[in-house]
């Protein structure tokens, strides 16, 4: 598979591909952390989680179009705007689901499943309803659209930058409101022992619901993010609902660490292999490994070790 | 009767209604027979002489079905299908119906989910007894359809182009079969862009693999190259592996069969990886009009499209076409090729019915072959024996503004070959 290529083309494809790979990887991350709070910590199968992306998104269209037509001044910085409004837009629909309808199926992990898959269902009918059943365009803002020529055969989308710049902020963010902050001990009190944590006086409910909010939330900011990428429409949300437990998964369900070292792997494993095999291959070599990792070891890659 | 006589007419009878006004406004055409006061020629010819196999046809109606899409993940290809086929049947009863008799129209929901196309296919020929069904877009639709219409013997009108090996008496396919797709546009592209080399990239399903089976065999056998074959799953996101490819191979043209949603990735993240559209000539057989709006038009621009049609046609059926769709179903709407095709649908079941002096699906099957509608907005058709169109191909470069300037035409119309030697 490697014939036909010279060495120093090789050298640059590998890099090429190394960085194609770690666009994905940020990718798969920016899709992944949010439920990795919510289905890791939280023990809830969020099958709604794409929604919450594509709300994001959308809110990233209405923005766009409501910057450019009232103070186009502003178009080239709206994209930092549009991400604030979609986390607080997806973070508030995620408080006012877990208040409407989760807090009442903590436990009860295959009721979530089917309660949010029903969720994802009206939430796609209403995206139909209100934003017609066609792909919206996203337009952005020329500065994000170009690329940076490292080589003659290297280039770097400035997008990709981007995408992989956010995921570093949110990343390094969700690690420190997570494991340094006084909020983020009381969530993993709660999640590893809700009586005890009651009993000691964190209030619990406020915990659960500002948690699923903010796992929604980052869902919002990470649909904003794939405009640059993807389709904005009402069921785009499903093609990135199984990558993303894929990766969740993977990765040892309740190890954030675990989400991103998942994220790595299958992102570079399937960049490296659709360069030299076809797309659908790759994609069927990456399932089948991941699947026969898993049957080796069910609790993923990374397992907290936690007292049974 | 002579179809070809597509003068405008005054049209008799109706409501004058807001609706009515706006559908004369772009009346393709008013055949003789609107001129004959309402009902006339329902007298003249009575249901037991036009219909002898029990359809729901009676002295003053005539039931058709629509069968498309309308929820699901198909809908968002099919509601165009679904407008232009309304469109034009309001427009056919604007001039008197077919034969005299005013269509009504019964809709089924295909919800994208093919078992549920074939179980609506047999309720609308069982049950209501339809003349004649419009509908199905995707051939995994129509596959699933293809033996209820031929065991309780109906007639579909079916939009889309599609791959071609296949043909039936139940069916009459609107849009272009494979080859007639295919063929002129590489044609074109190797003549006026000197291309030798040809990066062949689609998503994995049946359609992209048989046309660019069809377009590698005629690459080689003109002595270029295919330097790369690529397919992605459906709904693929992530295209920045292949693009890393392309400008490694530096084709003279990328050919893409990428459908759907997947546009948008592909597209954006062509133009984020630095390939320029204007001077990187890439040839597109999937993307029209509806798929512009999701990818954006500054996304696209500079690129080839292949296909029959597209909205900025100018001729004055397709301003006539334009100006009604619009004042239908809205100034925002936008026409692809499959929309038009199925725009065609009711208006060559029409003629057929008028020519046969039936509704039998037997005397229609017949009967279509050399049916000529000239009010066609993508100019004129005429209906093969095989139950396809003879049709002209166009290549359309894409503008900023989701439009497409069309910069070539083939002169004459193409004879459509569904089953092309060699390449089954």
């Amino acid at each position: 598979m490697f014939e036909g290529y010279s060495l120093a083309e090789l050298g640059s494809i590998f890099a090429m591909q190394g960085f194609a790979g770690l666009i994905l990887f940020s990718v798969f991350v920016l899709m992944a952390l949010g439920l990795a709070i919510i289905f890791g910590q939280m023990g809830v199968i969020n099958m709604a989680h794409g929604e919450f992306m594509i709300l994001g998104a959308y809110v990233t269209y209405l923005c766009s179009n409501f910057i450019s037509s009232t103070v186009p001044a502003l178009f080239p910085a709206y994209f930092f705007i549009a991400m604030i409004l979609a986390f607080f837009a997806s973070g508030a629909l995620g408080m006012l689901v877990e208040w409407g309808m989760i807090r009442f199926l903590y436990r009860r992990p295959l009721d979530t499943l089917l309660a949010t898959w029903g969720l994802s269902l009206i939430l796609q009918q209403v995206f139909r309803s209100v934003f017609g059943a066609r792909e919206v365009g996203v337009v952005l803002p020329d500065w994000l659209m170009g690329s940076v020529a490292v080589t003659d055969t290297i280039e770097v989308p400035i997008n990709g930058l981007f995408v992989m710049a956010l995921t570093i902020a949110i990343t390094v963010v969700i690690y420190a409101v997570m494991f340094r902050s006084r909020w983020g001990q009381g969530v993993r009190a709660v999640m590893q022992n809700r009586t005890m944590a009651g009993a000691v006086g964190i209030n619990t409910e406020k915990v659960d619901r500002y948690t699923f909010g903010l796992g929604c939330g980052i869902a919002g900011v990470a649909g904003s993010a794939f405009t640059m990428v993807g389709s904005t429409g009402p069921t785009s949300g499903q093609l990135y609902i199984v990558d993303t437990f894929l990766v969740v998964v993977f990765g040892g369900a309740q190890s954030l660490i675990g989400t991103i070292a998942s994220a790595f792997t299958i992102s570079q494993a399937q960049s490296t292999m659709e360069f030299f095999l076809s797309g659908s291959t790759a994609k069927v070599l990456t399932l089948l490994t991941v699947v026969v990792i898993l049957m080796l070891r069910p609790q993923g890659l990374f397992v907290l070790k936690v007292r049974r | 009767m002579s179809s070809d006589k597509f003068d405008a007419g005054k049209p008799v009878g109706g409501l004058p209604s807001p609706l009515r006004r706006k559908l004369l406004l772009g009346m393709a055409a008013l055949p003789a027979v609107g001129l004959l006061p309402r009902g006339a020629l329902a007298q003249a010819l009575p249901t037991d002489a036009v219909n002898t196999t029990k359809l729901a046809v009676t002295d003053s109606t005539v039931k058709v079905g629509i069968l498309h899409s309308t929820t699901g993940t198909m809908a968002i290809s099919e509601t165009g299908s679904v407008q232009a086929e309304k469109l034009a049947i309001a427009q056919i009863n604007e001039m008197g119906g077919v034969l005299g008799r005013k269509i009504e129209v019964i809709q089924e929901d295909g919800a994208s989910d093919w078992p549920t196309f074939a179980e609506k296919a047999r309720k609308l020929l069982v049950e209501d007894k339809v003349a004649a069904v419009f509908g199905c877009w995707t051939s995994a639709s129509r596959k699933a359809v293809l033996p209820v219409f031929e065991q309780y013997n109906g007639m579909l009108y079916y939009p889309t182009f599609y791959e071609g090996l296949e043909q039936s008496k139940n069916v009459i396919y609107t849009g272009q079969e494979a080859t007639q797709q295919i063929l002129a546009g590489l044609d074109w592209v190797t003549k006026e862009k000197g291309a030798k080399s040809f990066f062949l990239i689609g998503s994995d399903y049946i359609w992209p693999r048989t046309s660019n089976k069809i377009a590698r065999k005629h690459i080689e056998m003109k002595g270029q190259k295919v330097v790369g074959e690529e397919y992605f799953p459906l709904g693929h996101t992530q295209f920045n592996s292949v693009i890393n490819k392309i400008k490694l191979t530096k084709p003279d043209v990328i050919y893409a069969s990428v459908v759907g949603g997947s546009n948008v990735a592909f597209y954006k993240q062509m133009k984020a990886a630095g390939i320029d559209l204007n001077k990187q000539v890439l040839m597109t057989i999937s993307v029209t009009e509806d798929e512009m709006l999701g990818i954006g038009g500054e996304n696209i621009a500079g690129a080839y499209a292949c296909m029959k049609y597209f909205q900025s046609l100018q001729n004055p059926n397709n301003e006539k076409f334009v100006a009604a769709f619009k004042a239908m179903w809205g100034a925002n709407s936008v026409i692809g090729d499959v929309t038009q095709a199925g725009y065609l649908g009711p208006w060559l079941w029409k003629l057929t019915v008028e020519k046969a002096k039936s509704f039998d699906i037997d005397k229609i099957a017949v009967a279509s072959e050399g049916i000529e509608f000239s009010g066609a907005p993508e100019g004129y058709v005429r209906v093969h024996g095989n139950h396809h169109l003879w049709s002209k191909t166009r290549v359309g470069r894409a503008r900023p503004d989701g439009q497409f300037d069309v910069v070539y035409e083939t002169a004459d119309l193409i004879e459509p070959n569904p089953f092309p030697k060699g390449y089954q």
